[in-house]
């Protein structure tokens, strides 16, 4: 039976790895992802997951174990954050690269200088390129059900790629929700095994890892980028399918109120329940405003993107990382960029904020609506701001 | 597009590149890198081997005659040979 219980966001992600029946986590703790892998090994230790878990000396080790353990077709899951995931960093390329379907939920936690433990987007930003599929998750609900659909995803053969769960550290990493536990046997009807098709195997001797001269690496490039971009299809349909089973869609962006909506909001992650609060009351007030709440960040939903904006007047991106130098927040570059070829599009304004854990409340989003409208309409010297520092 | 004939297209690459085929490595021409090449003088050599074993590429073995000569298909003309050869036998000449 399935089982509503109010659970810590971690614990019910480790739960969905287990409900996944892994067969390997290699794993370093940081927080604050611990305890995901913490209670993976406690399920190892003591006999309720027949899996390997395998305490590595560093992060690099870590997903380098996983690239091992993927290579020869084992269910292969981790999890990081922050510095733990920039020691990986080069590995991650590889990982993708190989086409290895291995999961990582990702604490979303700031960089270091100087040490923060809370959250932002810096670390996810700092892997955008490495060729993984990325999806931000808004609640513990959907924390615990994209965990599921990463493994459907990443080893479907269309796709064999690894894919990251981003989830927001502390805020929702570490809070007690109301989640729904599926059943192991549901779960087994949408996941089906492993069958990575060229694995390891001495009776049939493959080269991994060759090495690739200037006349194939263009090739080979162009195979991963075509495999990541069309990866879309085959997570809609993972997310149909577990929506037909379990009663909970997923689409790669959701629109939030954005019925006529002329000034639209866009965020990602935990704070887009926040900013949903906010767009309530404006719309209480008469407002006319929305919210986008983005979901897959790679591949990036271009399409979906420029259809949900394509009646307002103003976007407003809010971003929890900084380019240092750049043209602002990583996510309202990216959004600026997907609509500059538009006849009709709206004006995009960027916010950077709930930098290292800061928090930004229901009238903080009031305030970035109201105050990004009235840059989109006077115009400003900056490339944007940043929300809430002292001045 | 002579220069990409017989090679895969990007729709032809295994999934992550990956290698199906065993000891396809042999078919990589590295003797295209030499810009110097190892000659012999044979009434010099006294077919020690001693080139052979030094050769980073493996790529030298006795002939018929059981001199040691390089594969040029492979050899990438370092001169590790030449330098170790004590009884001088081999001398690099530039590629022309």
């Amino acid at each position: 039976m399935t089982q509503r219980v109010g659970i810590e966001v971690s614990r019910a992600v480790a739960i969905a790895a287990k409900l996944a029946n892994v067969d390997v986590i290699a794993a370093y703790p940081i927080t604050p992802q611990t305890h995901i892998v913490e209670d993976l090994s406690e399920m190892v230790a003591s006999g309720e997951l027949d899996a390997a878990y395998v305490p590595v000396e560093s992060e690099h080790s870590a997903m380098s174990c996983c690239l091992g353990s993927a290579a020869v077709g084992a269910r292969t899951f981790t999890a990081t954050s922050s510095q733990g995931m920039e020691l990986m960093h080069e590995v991650l390329y590889v990982a993708s690269s190989m086409r290895f379907p291995i999961v990582m939920a990702v604490a979303n936690r700031a960089l270091s200088a100087p040490i923060s433990i809370w959250g932002d987007h810096s670390d996810v930003m700092s892997v955008r390129d490495t060729g993984w599929i990325q999806i931000f998750v808004a609640n513990g609900q959907e924390a615990f059900d994209n965990t599921l659909c990463a493994f459907r995803i990443a080893e479907d053969h269309r796709a064999l790629l690894p894919v990251m769960i981003h989830m927001d550290g502390f805020q929702l990493t570490h809070v007690i929700e109301p989640i729904y536990l599926e059943d192991q046997s549901d779960v087994e009807k949408f996941l089906p095994q492993n069958e990575y098709p060229l694995p390891l195997d001495p009776d049939k001797p493959v080269t991994m890892g060759a090495f690739g001269p200037p006349d194939i690496y263009t090739e080979i490039k162009k195979a991963q980028a075509v495999a990541l971009t069309s990866s879309k299809e085959v997570i809609l349909e993972a997310w149909k399918e577990f929506g037909d089973i379990f009663g909970r869609y997923y689409s790669p962006l959701q629109c939030y109120r954005c019925e006529e909506a002329k000034v639209l909001l866009l965020t990602m992650g935990s704070f887009s329940e926040t900013a949903m609060s906010a767009v309530d009351a404006m719309r209480e007030d008469g407002h006319a405003v929305g919210l986008i709440n983005l979901t897959l960040w790679r591949p990036f939903p271009f399409t979906e993107i420029r259809q949900a904006v394509k009646d307002a007047d103003v976007l407003v991106v809010f971003d929890r990382a900084l380019s240092f130098g750049g043209p602002g927040g990583p996510v309202c570059s990216e959004v600026r960029s997907a609509l500059y070829d538009l006849n009709k599009r709206p004006k995009v304004v960027g916010f950077v904020g709930g930098l290292g854990g800061r928090v930004v409340s229901i009238a903080g989003f009031k305030e970035i609506i109201e105050r990004g409208t009235k840059i989109a309409k006077e115009g400003s010297d900056q490339e944007f701001e940043m929300f809430g520092v002292r001045e | 597009m002579t220069e990409s004939e017989g090679k895969p297209t990007w729709q032809q690459i295994e999934i992550g590149a990956i290698i199906t085929e065993p000891g396809s490595a042999r078919q990589y021409q590295t003797g295209d890198w030499r810009t110097q090449r190892p000659t012999y003088e044979h009434e010099r050599c006294i077919k020690c081997g001693l080139c052979s074993i030094y050769c980073p590429e493996g790529c030298i073995g006795p002939n018929e005659e059981g001199y040691f000569e390089a594969d040029l298909f492979y050899c990438k003309g370092c001169g590790i040979c030449a330098r170790e050869c004590w009884t001088k036998a081999i001398t690099m000449v530039e590629e022309e």
